[in-house]
């Protein structure tokens, strides 16, 4: 997949969502090859049941990332622009990066032993019907 | 059934309260959905014992293609239906589907009585029981708070309910899935109601790693390209299917009063525009759909001087319009919305109670009910009438009230009426009177539904005309071929998107190898199975009678022929006889 060099996945219109998970699907199909919605860096969750609004948990992209701070094996490096860059070969499973984050959206995956981190690489803005999620510039 | 090799069944008795898992190989053939929760039902089903017997099950299925393709978002359910006393058959959307298959079940099945309120809840672990006095007795919506409280897995769950009406077996009552979706038709909430089965949550995490990567994201995004970059689906995310009232208005399909009449002079008031313009508030989509269909409006309503206002939101489709609306000779959003807000929090099918609505106001009209028993007035246009007797057909005060609510045909045994009871099938009508095609379709389709074979879009392609061969012929090909989308899985509205090819496509690209002759085999193999269940339930399609109403009251500008009619059906039956000898 292409990083999306210098641009940020923003939340744009969140009320404009119709709880569809293509996001979440596009991610888990692309990124972690797997069609589960559990393994999608993006989380769209309803706030209380489906007659109130929808949340979209997302990376902010931060600048100077906490997680790529608290990664002992330079697994997670800071991205230009925002946000972090993943390299899965140097990842041990710690879970720092998990605990570092400061919006909590990174999730870990049991099975992989490793992150669901969120690698900007707009796929989930790309499948998503409502332009609810968007790449802007950082 | 995602690796081709296996069907796994969750089991639960709830006279027990325990659970099996099994793994069938023997039903990989059957595809999924309605295809393997037919050959489920007719394993388990006893013919003899009556609908609501202990003994007799419910099947959940879901489909191969399920959240992994785009508008694969159904679950099918099969049942012997307590409303017409044969095949049961309903599909719901929402999260259902999606829940079960990161569950890992690609069926359930459910037989035996609870001694007392229960609730379920299905994981990968299997099957908790949980103490549902707590629920019974509260509406749809109440339940599915509690639930959502008690029970975790925010957003990524499934919570399916009956209210107060599937509690006393109102033979057609529903199940809400997930509070924007129905099981509405032919009365499962009502075996839900006498297996003392409240509700089911389902929350499951597991992942299925994708093996074909290339060949799966070539297909779900050519898929995906197709329901979201063309006109397809635009029907359906535009006005929605509430669309329909101002077409079939135009041409004199749209049943009003009874079917007294087959144009409403109120259409525009109720009509899918006005909805859109003044009522809706948000659209939602089943998981894994990218259109978003669910029209979901705003009531908002003074409940006491000083602009004291509550509000409430409700989904409305055609269906619900036409028989909470123009069935019943409402005309204003605002009264629909309460009538669709009073079978939404009973959990009652909409259909069925406006077309009994409907019946039991001209019954009324002509003195066959007992006006001391009915206890409210009923008259076309009036809503407040319809919402205390709907309250009724909960209640059941007295021996009317206890005979509508089982049903339109029990009403017409015990009453008469039978001119003017719209029922096809035995089934309470959907709402187009397009011609002979609708009616003999609704009439012989499985689950006596318009959606089983398409008769009314034949009538309107073809503008009423009728060569009985190419009729019969068409819906007995619609049937077998919906019965492999309903297999699937896949939502009817996206049939024109799941052709021969993309589906064959889909399914290989995913490593099951089908090809179109398997498909359409399989497709007439169901309608098979389903025809020899029904005959052993009782229904005899021979003995399918039409109400005179459909002959009185033109359809699309015309009227209609008992003769005509009575000789498609003949035809029709001496097809099926031949299709199910084969």
């Amino acid at each position: 997949m292409v990083t999306s060099v210098g641009r940020v996945l923003k939340v744009l219109n969140i009320n404009r969502c119709i709880s569809c998970y293509s996001c979440m699907l596009a991610c888990a199909r692309t990124v972690y090859k797997s069609f589960s919605l559990r393994k999608s860096a993006v989380q769209i969750r309803s706030r209380g049941g489906l007659q109130s609004r929808l949340q979209a948990d997302i990376c902010r992209g931060c600048e100077d990332a906490p997680c790529a701070a608290a990664c002992p094996t330079g697994a997670l490096l800071p991205r230009k622009g925002g946000g972090v860059v993943y390299l899965p070969a140097k990842c041990n499973g710690c879970r720092e990066c998990v605990k570092a984050c400061i919006v909590r959206v990174i999730a870990f995956d049991e099975e992989e032993a490793r992150p669901i981190v969120c690698i900007q690489c707009g796929t989930c803005a790309r499948f998503c019907p409502h332009e609810v999620l968007a790449m802007v510039e950082g | 059934m995602l690796d081709g090799q296996v069907v796994r069944i969750l089991k639960v008795d709830l006279t027990a309260q325990s659970f099996t898992v099994e793994e069938r190989h023997d039903l990989v053939d059957s595809l999924g959905g309605v295809g393997t929760g037919t050959r489920l039902l007719a394993e388990s089903l006893d013919p003899e014992s009556p609908p609501l017997d202990p003994r007799q099950p419910i099947v959940l299925s879901i489909g191969p293609l399920t959240t992994i393709f785009p508008l694969a978002t159904k679950t099918a359910a099969v049942f012997r239906s307590p409303l017409t006393g044969e095949w049961g058959e309903s599909y719901a959307g929402m999260r259902l589907a999606f829940a079960l298959r990161f569950s890992g079940y690609d069926a359930v099945v459910i037989t035996g009585r609870a001694a007392r309120p229960v609730y379920l809840v299905l994981s990968p672990a299997g099957v908790r029981f949980e103490d549902g006095r707590g629920l019974w007795g509260l509406s749809v919506d109440d339940t599915g708070r509690l639930l959502r409280e008690w029970e975790p897995g925010r957003g990524h769950r499934s919570i399916i309910r009956i209210g107060p009406a599937g509690e006393r077996c109102v033979a057609f009552a529903g199940v809400n899935v997930d509070t924007f979706r129905h099981f509405g038709r032919l009365g499962l909430g009502a075996l839900f109601g006498s297996k003392n089965l409240k509700a089911l949550v389902v929350h499951g995490e597991l992942s299925y790693p994708i093996k074909n990567l290339r060949a799966y994201r070539e297909v779900y995004e050519d898929i995906y390209r197709r329901v979201v970059h063309t006109e397809i689906m635009r029907k359906y995310h535009g006005l929605g299917t509430p669309a329909n009232v101002s077409i079939l208005n135009g041409v004199g399909a749209l049943p009003t009063r009874n079917l007294q009449a087959s144009s409403f002079e109120n259409a525009e008031a109720i009509s899918g525009e006005t909805f859109a313009e003044q009522r809706l508030m948000r659209k939602l989509a089943c998981t894994g759909c990218p259109v978003g269909c669910i029209h979901v409006a705003l009531l908002r309503r003074q409940f006491a001087p000083d602009h004291e206002y509550e509000s409430v939101t409700l989904a409305y489709d055609y269906e619900l319009i036409y028989a909470l609306g123009s069935l019943l000779g409402i005309g204003n959003t605002d009264d629909v919305l309460r009538l669709i807000e009073k079978v939404e929090l009973l959990g009652l099918d909409a259909i069925t109670t406006g077309v009994l609505l409907a019946w039991a106001t001209e019954a009324c009209e002509k003195a066959l009910l007992p006006p001391n028993e009915l206890g409210v007035t009923l008259a076309f246009g009036h809503a407040e009438g319809y919402l205390a007797a709907i309250d009724n057909l909960v209640i059941q005060p007295n021996d009317l009230y206890q005979t509508l609510a089982r049903g339109l045909a029990a009403a017409v045994r015990r009453y008469g009426g039978e001119d003017f009871a719209l029922l096809l099938g035995g089934h309470e009508m959907a709402g187009y009177h397009t011609g002979y095609g609708f009616l003999l379709g609704h009439a012989v389709g499985a689950r006596h539904s318009h959606l089983c074979n398409d008769g009314y879009g034949f009538d309107q392609r073809f503008k009423g005309q009728v060569v009985p061969e190419k009729l019969v012929e068409h819906l007995l090909t619609e049937e077998c071929w919906r019965n492999v989308l309903n297999s699937l899985c896949v939502c009817l509205f996206a049939r024109a998107v799941y052709d021969e090819a993309t589906t064959v496509r889909a399914l290989r690209s995913i490593g099951l190898d089908w090809d179109v002759d398997g498909l359409h085999k399989l497709g007439r193999e169901i309608l098979r199975l389903k025809v020899q269940l029904k005959q052993a339930m009782g229904f005899d399609y021979r003995k399918i009678r039409f109400s005179s109403r459909f002959f009185q009251t033109p359809a699309m500008g015309k009227k209609l022929r008992k003769d005509i009619l009575d000789n498609l059906l003949d035809h029709y039956c001496r097809a099926l006889d031949d299709l199910v000898r084969a």
